[in-house]
């Protein structure tokens, strides 16, 4: 978008945007300064993003350090095949989709009602302080965030206070696999219910004014008035998050999840970029763990294009 | 209560219905319950660090204050424990250097690439924005930095994310909208493009750049797992990874100070690690928690420059 609006702004200098040699030098003669300034990032890129591409390649080989990337043999899609074969397989499929899917279903809508009924709040000083405090865990750090779900998950820890309390069993959470993936959603939710809410409530505050003053003056009370006016307002900011989020359907942080889990829960913890962890890094199996990867990054680019295009067609806004 | 909410209404000359008034007593409540689940666990966290620890072991449920009688011994051990210093030292190097260097940088590629005139502009900012939507992955990006000499090097935690392409995105957008004719009249004073960058693009943008800072000093304060899989050494370590030791993996020795175990009573030293846990969750999160109010503002700016970005 921008990109058209800045060959709008200069249209003069449009014939020298071509690449050819002479307007290159005379480029140079100009803006050597931006050359140089914007080689150390250039050069960044290329190491830290395209040397990984790059290093893809031992996806298909036996890669062995001593030998380098191009000493090691082909061996094909055989890590591919693996895979595919293997017991993990439909497990880590399994977990990484539902996981994902738990989180939309109770994380995406949770925002939306919370700064809908915000937005019901008329006394100032009551909706900061909510505000306040609602955005607060989200600036709790991943590790403090574990270690408090540990202590309050523990047998003898506050939720199963609660449980017994109303006559249940005490059990050590985190060893139970039927409970990963609620204790995961609900401390994600409770970290980002707040937070994820700001840009609902900047949509809301650029709904129109007036439209409300015309809805009372024709006798619509304030629940009509939330659902035919506050809703409909929202719905664009809903169709293009909710396609961003189906974007990343397939990918699941491993931060989280390697510090909750244990070889006791993987049933349900274990997931793929967790997996490419334990056998990449800890079992320094990289050319299977760098396929187990790569066949991850492809769905993950195959949704993304996929529901760019679908965004496109819904909103007629995409991304790119 | 139709008076007071006569009153909540001053704008409007309609009165509330009952529906209405039962509508905000819910409202008011509901979302009040929702703030008080979001702020007890950390309140429990803290009444937890102070409370006796032996009344501590026995009691259950929520807490409304310490359990007396209140002690600060799981802070003292906390701060006896060396590693949580070294960890504090580490963590505000990364933050203090990585936030510098990543602003720095960010704004450069923001500058370089928001200028229309530049011949390379298009060419360069496909190749940054491919790398968003397709990407190595772990393992490989590991290799690299492995092959690179960076491994157990705290650079290994700075240069591999210098330059994060959503920010620099947003920076590029923010400098992007500086009048052309500032920058050209500059040039015809003499200044240069690094001159202007500093001098001018760098002061007009800072609330983008205040922004941006915050994203990349959070980033850096909570970060861990580039330390987990880089650093060897824990003389490196960013306090994260020894709240990790001391929260997650249970360990014992980061826990509690040497002469601690040495008295040898097993449950003293259970119950010194149970304050210990508690204390740690505290004192990193603190310097979080005392500068939030100050930067909430920020954070909020930042989420309607990212959704805006275009």
């Amino acid at each position: 978008m921008s990109t058209q609006q800045a060959s709008g702004a200069m249209p003069m200098k449009k014939s020298y945007r071509k690449f050819t040699w002479r307007n290159i030098k005379k480029d140079f003669r100009q803006n050597y300064m931006l050359t140089f300034m914007i080689l150390p990032i250039v050069a960044f890129y290329i190491i830290f993003h395209y040397g990984p591409l790059y290093g893809l390649q031992i996806a298909f080989k036996d890669y062995r350090p001593s030998l380098g990337y191009w000493g090691s043999e082909w061996v094909g899609f055989k890590h591919f095949i693996d895979f595919f074969q293997s017991f993990y397989f439909v497990r880590l499929i399994r977990n990484t989709i539902l996981i994902s899917l738990y989180t939309l279903i109770f994380g995406f809508p949770a925002p939306i009602i919370f700064a809908i009924l915000l937005n019901e709040i008329k006394v100032t000083g009551y909706k900061k302080i909510v505000q306040t405090l609602t955005y607060l865990p989200y600036f709790i750090s991943t590790v403090v965030m574990c270690g408090m779900i540990r202590q309050f998950t523990r047998s003898d820890g506050v939720i199963n206070d609660f449980i017994a309390m109303f006559g249940g069993q005490r059990v050590t959470m985190l060893q139970e696999p039927q409970y990963f993936r609620s204790i995961y959603v609900i401390s994600g939710m409770w970290q980002q219910l707040g937070y994820n809410s700001i840009i609902y409530l900047a949509a809301i505050s650029g709904i129109d004014q007036e439209m409300y003053e015309a809805a009372t003056i024709d006798g619509a009370g304030r629940f009509q008035q939330a659902m035919s006016i506050t809703i409909p307002s929202l719905a664009p900011t809903i169709i293009i998050l909710f396609i961003l989020r189906m974007g990343s359907l397939f990918s699941v942080g491993s931060d989280k999840i390697i510090l909750l889990y244990n070889s006791s829960i993987y049933e349900t913890s274990d997931v793929i970029s967790t997996y490419v962890y334990r056998r990449g890094i800890l079992d320094a199996d990289y050319s299977f763990s760098s396929a187990v990867g790569l066949f991850n990054s492809i769905i993950n680019f195959t949704l993304i294009m996929v529901t760019n295009k679908i965004s496109s067609i819904v909103s007629e806004t995409s991304l790119f | 209560m139709s008076a007071k909410a006569v009153k909540f209404n001053k704008g409007t000359k309609i009165k509330k219905s009952t529906g209405e008034i039962i509508f905000d007593i819910f409202n008011y409540t509901f979302l009040g319950i929702i703030t008080l689940i979001c702020l007890y666990p950390l309140l429990h966290v803290l009444f937890c660090s102070f409370s006796d620890p032996i009344t501590l072991m026995k009691h259950s449920g929520i807490m409304f204050g310490p359990l007396l009688p209140a002690t600060t011994m799981g802070y003292q051990l906390t701060f006896q424990n060396s590693n949580i210093l070294i960890g504090y030292k580490n963590t505000i190097f990364y933050v203090v250097v990585g936030t510098v260097l990543n602003v720095f940088f960010t704004g450069i590629a923001g500058y370089v690439l928001s200028r229309k005139d530049y011949i390379w502009r298009n060419v360069i900012m496909a190749m940054i924005t491919f790398t968003m939507f397709f990407g190595g992955g772990m393992i490989p990006t590991y290799l690299v930095v492995k092959n690179l000499g960076l491994y157990d090097s705290r650079w290994a935690l700075i240069i591999p994310g210098l330059v994060t392409t959503y920010n620099m995105i947003i920076c590029r957008t923010a400098m992007a909208g500086l009048p052309d004719g500032l920058i050209e009249s500059a040039k015809l004073d003499g200044a240069n493009d690094f001159t202007i960058f500093i001098k001018i693009a760098m002061p007009l943008t800072k609330a983008t750049m205040a922004v941006l800072t915050l994203y990349y000093a959070v980033g850096h304060w909570n970060a861990w797992f580039n330390a987990l899989i880089y650093l060897r050494s824990n003389d490196k370590w960013p306090l994260q990874m020894f709240l990790r030791q001391i929260l997650i993996m249970n360990n014992m020795t980061e826990m509690t100070d040497a002469n601690m175990q040495a008295t040898g009573d097993a449950d003293i030293v259970f119950m010194a690690r149970e304050l210990v846990q508690y204390a740690v969750i505290i004192v990193a999160t603190a310097p979080i928690l005392c500068v939030y109010p100050f930067i909430q503002k920020y954070f909020v700016k930042g989420v309607m420059i990212g959704s805006i970005k275009g």
